[in-house]
């Protein structure tokens, strides 16, 4: 604290040393209480469940390119989408970019030098770490068949699968959600920087804002939903059980309260992330900030109010779907100011398509198609025809993977020079970029298709007509494996021999982008102030560049 | 003020900034832990209206003489945990050493007589299961509700016990200071644990006898 007083830079020598020269054993990793590191750990841990769920859709699509199987017993097929289900949802979507970008962004974006509860975010990694691996050795060792839905009364009558533990292990990664949604409003309400005011937080701050708040207030039903499933199965509460009376479709009730906002989890992150991205690339402020803050608060609270949309044929009364169906429509036009706002801030903008900006425009795209696919779903005769067809399946893919991972892979390329201070090369990066954009649709657009002509979902068997989009989608995820692994290749390979990027190389007006990089370990050599509105890039209508060039240049050592 | 040397920690700037942090952090938790009593509580709500004779007949053998006393015991650990508070945010060490110790120890009363309480529940075969000697089918269901949502308070009871008792021990050893901000979350968490079973007492015990 002394230092803020210093009238002068510190000598060069005293604050080189960055986080990453704090400590090199693996213990002081595995102890550390420093949210990059943290943020580091996370995103390590996220990448291996991300390719062992990538690895089991890998063989089921395999396995899909013949209608009557290739090498699975049905058995097997079933516990092996059961495994990608509750990998990608659980231990990858949700987690992904707030624990990794969030982790490691959201302080230094505000001015912070820590998150609110250092050690808490470690407990919360541990938490994380502990049940993803025990539910993902429970998911390979016995397996579970149910779906990552859970639905009872199979989960807690029928299935003879290990439905317990894995309930048990999701639980447990449910509280590091919350530790981790608690810790990000502590400290966005209480460590801002002076001058740091509510309306000039980056909109990424406030996607983490709202997503803790979702975290916060939807996962604790998961958690209680699950315990009710155990309860039934372990105990024998008759809690889910017709013949005492119980309604199995409760659970749905409670499962889909949180798992609808779960989608929300995933998204609102990634409309975070591609904000930041289309005003740096742009060099445009964020065309009309207070309505993309007031569409996230909106996005967070009415989509609480719409998870009925997943029983339209579960028997709920009418009145009910059409005001789920109603709310549901709703929840579209806040995502729709956020695509035209989008769009607005590109509008003579001085577009530079570095890799960042490849991806975050292919999440506008797929963001438009898995919304637009949205509102037929939430229409109710639409979704009564679409029920658990591959019509579903690409439309939540879409939106959750190709959105969200878009965006995450938008986030890594953009803060890539910042957490590592290295640069990766642009032209593969590039060129991963665009291939996952046509993997995804490569891989989705026949599922849409297929869907809507009747093919339903989770089928192991199925007609021969449907054989030809299945063989395309198949194809598409070949293409989007290809994509997957060529970033670990090249930005790899950028740790060892990647030029120095320098302080701020995309010459973004970001608060993260205003301290060393790699960071130094209190985040920034004196305490900021914050005097202007972000995304303070050039006035409105006017550009002042001259060549997309100039933002790869390495800046100088920033203050 | 020498005795908050030590309090605190990383990163807040003050010790006032950080037991207001403190305090929002536990707020947030605890808005969380409604939502996930919520969902227990709704589906007591939901079966109960479907089921109103059902659970009336099975409510009425919930051991009101066990649930009375516990909610005597609870409330007033609540109130010595709030004398607890104020003496630790006036720097009165021994004075919060002897409350917390007592609030640890009304706590401990509560979960012995949950426990025999148990112990006649299950004398009677309240559990359900082959042997449940109630009918219609749907009182088994308010049984189910009566050991799930005992059983979740119970562990979140046990959870501040341990809590308060550690806190207590490295206040004892002067490991941290009392006036630090570790008893705005202790206290905080005590009485939300408190408030469940007051809402649980008359959905279990009060049920059958309406």
């Amino acid at each position: 604290m002394t230092d803020a007083a210093l009238p002068f830079v510190p000598p060069l020598d005293i604050w080189r040393g960055s986080y990453l020269d704090e400590g090199h054993t693996i213990a002081s990793w595995l102890t550390t209480t420093d949210h990059k590191r943290i943020a580091i750990l996370y995103a390590l841990s996220i990448t291996v469940f991300f390719f062992i769920g990538g690895v089991a859709i890998g063989l089921v699509r395999l396995e899909l390119i013949s209608p009557t199987g290739l090498f699975l017993t049905s058995d097997e097929y079933n516990r092996l989408f059961t495994i990608h289900g509750i990998i990608m949802v659980w231990f990858f979507l949700v987690p992904s970019i707030p624990a990794t970008l969030g982790n490691f962004l959201l302080p230094m974006m505000i001015g912070a030098p820590d998150v609110a509860f250092p050690r808490l975010n470690l407990l919360s990694w541990y938490l994380y770490v502990g049940g993803a691996a025990f539910t993902v050795y429970v998911l390979l060792s016995g397996g579970v068949d149910t779906g990552w839905t859970f639905y009872p009364p199979f989960s807690s009558e029928y299935s003879h699968s290990n439905v317990i533990p894995a309930a048990v292990g999701v639980f447990i990664v449910g509280f590091s959600s919350i530790a981790t949604g608690v810790n990000f409003l502590a400290t966005i309400h209480m460590l801002r920087a002076p001058g740091m005011t509510w309306l000039r937080l980056p909109l990424f701050v406030w996607s983490m804002y709202t997503v803790s708040v979702v975290m916060v207030l939807a996962t604790p039903v998961l958690a209680m939903s699950l315990l009710l499933i155990v309860a039934e199965r372990f105990f024998g509460l008759p809690i889910f059980d017709p013949s005492a009376g119980g309604d199995p479709i409760l659970f749905q009730h409670l499962f889909w309260f949180y798992s609808h906002p779960a989608v929300y989890i995933m998204i609102l992150p990634a409309m975070g992330v591609v904000s930041e991205v289309f005003a740096c690339f742009a060099r445009r402020r964020v065309f009309g900030y207070a309505f993309m803050v007031f569409a996230m608060l909106m996005i967070a609270v009415v989509g609480f109010m719409v998870w009925g949309h997943h029983m339209f044929v579960a028997g709920q009364s009418p009145v009910a779907d059409l005001i789920f169906s109603f709310l549901s429509f709703i929840v579209a036009v806040p995502s729709a100011i956020k695509v035209f706002n989008w769009t607005a801030t590109l509008y003579r903008g001085h577009i530079g398509f570095e890799a960042p900006m490849i991806y975050a425009l292919g999440f506008l795209g797929l963001f438009t198609i898995g919304g637009l696919t949205g509102l037929f779903l939430a229409s109710v005769p639409i979704d009564i025809a679409t029920t658990d067809t591959y019509f579903v399946v690409a439309h939540f893919h879409t939106i959750m993977v190709g959105g969200t991972v878009s965006a995450f892979m938008a986030g890594i390329h953009y803060w890539w020079p910042k957490v590592t201070g290295k640069l990766y090369n642009e032209f593969w990066a590039q060129f991963a970029a665009i291939t996952m954009f046509l993997g995804f649709n490569v891989t989705f657009l026949p599922q849409f298709v297929m869907g809507w002509l009747g093919m339903p979902r989770r089928y192991h068997y199925y007609p021969d007509v449907f054989q030809i989009w299945h063989v395309l989608s198949s194809g598409g995820a070949l293409i989007l494996a290809a994509a997957y692994l060529m970033p670990l290749v090249y930005l790899t390979w950028s740790l060892f021999y990647g030029q120095d990027a320098g302080a701020n190389p995309w010459r973004s007006t970001g608060l993260e982008w205003q301290t060393p990089s790699p960071p130094p370990k209190t985040n920034f050599v004196r305490p900021p102030r914050v005097d202007a509105d972000p995304y303070e890039y050039h006035d409105f209508g006017r550009t002042e560049e001259t060549g997309g060039e100039a933002r790869a240049r390495p800046q100088g050592e920033a203050t | 003020m020498s005795d908050t040397a030590g309090a605190l920690q990383h990163p807040w700037p003050d010790l006032r900034m950080q037991r207001a942090g403190v305090g929002l952090g536990m707020w947030m938790f605890l808005a969380s832990e409604v939502l996930f009593f919520g969902g227990l509580m709704v589906s007591y709500a939901v079966y109960r209206s479907f089921n109103e004779d059902a659970f009336r007949i099975a409510g009425a053998h919930a051991q009101i003489v066990y649930g009375s006393i516990n909610t005597v015991i609870l409330l007033t650990s609540s109130f010595t945990m709030t004398v607890a508070l104020r003496a630790a945010t006036a720097n009165v060490r021994q004075a919060t050493l002897l409350f917390l110790g007592i609030t640890a120890a009304l706590g401990i009363a509560f979960l012995v007589c949950k426990g025999l309480e148990y112990r006649e529940d299950l004398k009677e075969h309240l559990f359900p299961g082959p042997q449940f000697p109630l009918s219609p089918p749907a009182t088994a269901m308010f049984w189910g509700f009566y050991w799930a949502m005992t059983g979740i308070h119970a562990v979140h009871l046990t959870a501040g016990i341990a809590v308060v008792l550690v806190v207590w021990t490295l206040f004892k050893r002067r490991v941290i200071p009392v006036q630090g901000s570790t008893m705005e979350g202790v206290a905080i968490y005590w009485h939300f644990v408190d408030s469940v079973w007051i809402v649980l007492f008359p959905l279990l015990y009060l049920a059958g006898r309406s």
